[in-house]
């Protein structure tokens, strides 16, 4: 009760601060030769605010106070508390307060962390960001608020989605928002760069630590996604080119290319307006992603809420940030004279373009396969769906060449690369690539000359970056951790895709199911009695090519809400996972199994993390060349 | 000047993806299954919520023109709202109204209608869900307007408000 109140009224406060800021910002633009200290204080209180509000909604949601309508929809008493105090923000208003968090704790930590910088370029930043604050309180307040008032005080709450109540979901969310939020302060920054006439050197060394800390939560926070979708959900896949999917990948490629392109400008005044186009376009994507997800335009696993008042005031917002960007870039935005370079066409400028190339291919596709639905049904009534085969089919061939300019690139000079650079040991590698692929395949019966030459781009890339780390120049461990982790991602993605195997069967207790490598033996079942929840454990013995496993697949029977969930076991190896996961058939005492043996699937994990790790090592070096 | 025909052709197309998003909210895409109407429904048993009693779909559904049937739960949020609805309903004696309380707790149910008010003339309980997806429902609330043959003349899903009622009315007047 108490605990909600003061959210509410701290949630008001903040909102009064965070307006007062403005006035304070044009205030002290013109005066002052610095900043005004009154101006931190009050970003200080915006961000303490939302801390107390935040806490507010955790409190009520810890003591399960079902007088707040949130708690009362997300919550149930008998939940274990880690999944009270994650119900927080497994809702969509207590995760769009988790939002306002993160965007008010940003933009301090943006204030203190740029002493360095022009004062009003500091200042312009602010006003931008307070604008997307702002326009996030009210969202808050206006159509989702977290503290709804119930009366009569329902004894129970309704419970926490089942599917949700996992560790890898729980702090999925926030990473993935440290990540799109720290894009907001990118979006903010490069609009005040233009006004400002910023766009330099200086400016490119100053956000490239913001573009890796959004690029490193984006990466991992997108990871713990599809970890999730493997363990829980229960399908035995990790991506599912789901449009809430779809839509967190967008900002990633997007935030990707900015990340390379910026390294130019970090280098000398080029590529300007096409980094101000891709800070604006990063955040504008993961803001039509909240919007795409949030208002139920879309049809997906992750269907929250559809309330349609969220969704227009959502799509009102997120085009009023377009069209004022727009102006901005527009009217501010002058290409300087000394820009027109001339680049050579083996460079690293040239290899970071074609980079930036495929980024906005893939970008398209996704985007395209995304939103045409949505599109083709309001303008002519025709309902598609668009299927994972559409991406497959456009951007696995594309992969080919990406993978061998990402092999080639960061062996390339700035400025002028000459051609003996590729020399002969390039050559004799990719030779052997595709030798290795070839036999492979070869041996699984598969000659596919796509997947051969696919096969062969990734294992080029994989052993260049193996032989670059042994260099003796210095070498950019950012850079090469990154790639290497990007080519083993791959390569754990097309074996596990090529050499998995799957069972599907029907099957009751003490019966043996005959397979080419095996057998499977479902032994016996036993019922457990658990705290929010009741399950039915089933034990198997599998022998899968002379070795034997033991699998305890579990039905899980959960009160509140009352939902029937299948938890997968999984037993995992360097090599292989081996998956198996029982459904229940109706009205019988049979139970549908299916068994899958996944190989490499770990490493799709570990090169996920690898990724992020690149990204965490630029924060710590300084120049690693000339 | 290449500048401001650049500017004013982003307006453009941002417009044009703002209007279509807009227009595109007004349909939202949640799957809807084809509403079943003027079909009748199986015979079932079920309790009376209160005695406890059997009592089967043949003992319910019978003298009366109009039957409406509402299936809710006191832990339904929803159900709160169209209460009222249902309680102007009520004063129509032409109708036999009844409730089938799905999936609930007797105490929590009991205390809903001792707090709202009983609309129904009988409240049977579907404990569960059985009777509920035999019917073709989908979630709580959901109210079914049946005719004296027991056909399906009208399905509701989701909460009734003013405007649905009036049109329950004109159907029932």
């Amino acid at each position: 009760m108490l605990a909600s109140q003061i959210g509410y009224y701290a949630l008001i406060f903040g909102l009064v601060s965070s307006v007062l800021i403005l006035p304070l910002a044009i205030k002290n633009f013109n005066n002052n030769k610095i900043l005004d200290n009154k101006i931190i204080t009050a970003s200080f209180l915006q961000f303490l605010f939302v801390i107390i509000s935040f806490f507010g909604l955790v409190f009520s949601f810890i003591n399960s106070d079902f007088s707040n309508e949130t708690v009362f929809n997300n919550s149930h008493t008998t939940k274990p508390l880690f999944y009270k105090i994650s119900g927080t923000w497994g809702n969509h208003e207590g995760s769009l307060l988790l939002w306002l968090l993160v965007l008010t704790f940003f933009i301090f930590l943006f204030l203190i962390k740029s002493t360095k910088e022009p004062k009003k370029y500091r200042i312009l930043t602010l006003i931008f960001q307070q604008v997307i604050i702002i326009g996030f309180f009210l969202f808050l307040l206006k159509t989702s608020s977290p503290f709804n008032y119930l009366f009569p005080v329902p004894k129970e709450g309704m419970g926490l989605n089942p599917i949700l109540q996992d560790p890898a979901l729980a702090i999925h969310p926030p990473i993935l928002y440290l990540g799109y939020v720290g894009c907001s302060i990118i979006f903010s920054s490069s609009l005040a760069a233009v006004t400002h006439n910023y766009i330099s050197k200086k400016w490119a060394k100053h956000i490239k630590f913001w573009i890796i800390i959004s690029w490193i939560f984006l990466t991992v926070g997108i990871m713990l996604g599809s970890i999730w979708a493997y363990y829980e959900l229960g399908w035995g896949g990790f991506w599912f080119w789901d449009p809430v999917e779809n839509v967190s990948l967008m900002p990633w490629l997007c935030l990707t290319a900015l990340l390379h392109s910026i390294l130019v400008l970090e280098k000398k005044l080029f590529l300007t307006s096409w980094i101000v186009i891709l800070s604006i376009a990063t955040f504008t994507l993961s803001m039509s992603g909240t919007f795409l997800v949030r208002s139920g335009i879309l049809n997906s696993v992750h269907t929250f809420a559809n309330d349609p008042e969220r969704g227009v005031f959502i799509l009102f917002f997120l085009f009023i940030l377009i069209f004022i960007s727009l102006v901005i870039f527009f009217t501010f935005h002058k290409i300087n004279e000394k820009e027109i370079f001339k680049i050579h066409w083996i460079s690293k400028e040239t290899s970071i373009l074609i980079n930036n190339w495929f980024m906005m291919y893939f970008l398209s596709v996704i985007l395209i396969g995304t939103l045409y639905p949505i599109f083709l049904e309001v303008l002519s009534n025709e309902k598609i769906s668009v299927g994972p085969p559409f991406y497959h089919k456009l951007i696995i061939p594309f992969l080919i060449p990406f993978l061998i300019f990402m092999s080639i690139g960061p062996n390339l000079n700035w400025i002028k690369s000459k051609i003996e650079k590729i020399n002969i040991q390039f050559i004799a590698l990719f030779l052997m690539s595709f030798l290795i692929s070839f036999l492979i395949l070869k041996k699984f019966g598969s000659s596919n000359l796509i997947q051969t030459i696919l096969f062969a781009g990734t294992f080029y890339l994989f052993f260049i970056t193996i032989k670059d780390f042994f260099k003796k120049k210095p070498i950019n461990y950012s850079q090469k951790i990154s790639h290497f982790a990007f080519s083993l991602l791959i390569l754990s993605i097309l074996l596990n895709n090529l050499f998995s195997s799957e069972i599907t069967t029907n099957i009751k207790v003490g019966e043996r199911f005959q397979f080419k490598r095996g057998y499977i033996l479902f032994e016996s079942i036993k019922s457990i009695e658990n705290k929010n929840y009741n399950s039915i454990i089933g034990h198997f013995r599998i022998e899968d090519n002379k070795k034997i496993i033991e699998l305890k697949p579990e039905l899980r029977i959960y009160n509140q809400p009352a939902i029937v969930t299948s938890e997968a076991d999984i037993k995992t190896t360097l090599y292989e996972d081996k998956f198996l996961v029982m459904n229940l058939v109706k009205g019988n005492e049979y139970f549908n199994i299916r068994y899958q043996a996944k190989p490499f699937m770990i490493w799709i994990w570990i090169s996920g993390l690898l990724l992020a790790l690149g990204g965490i090592f630029s924060l710590f070096q300084r120049t690693y060349e000339k | 000047m290449k500048n401001k025909l650049l500017l004013v052709f982003s307006f453009l197309f941002f417009t044009f993806c703002f209007i279509v998003l807009f227009k595109g909210l007004n349909n939202p895409n949640i799957y809807k299954p084809n509403l079943i109407t003027n079909k009748t429904f199986e015979k079932f048993n079920s309790k009376e919520l209160f005695s406890g009693i059997e009592i089967s779909s043949e003992e319910i559904f019978i003298d009366s023109k109009f039957y409406i049937l509402n299936i809710w739960a006191s832990w339904c949020v929803p159900c709160r709202d169209e209460h009222k609805e249902l309680m102007q309903l009520s004063k129509n004696l032409s109708v036999k109204m009844i409730g089938l309380n799905y999936k609930d707790n007797f105490n929590n149910a009991k205390k809903f209608i001792q707090e709202f008010g009983n609309p129904y003339s009988i409240i049977i309980t579907d404990k569960n869900g059985f009777i509920s997806i035999e019917l073709g429902a989908y979630g709580v609330p959901e109210t079914y307007i049946m005719n004296k043959d027991k056909i399906i003349v009208k399905k509701i899903i989701g909460p009734l408000n003013q405007k649905l009622l009036e049109e329950i009315n004109l159907i029932i007047k």
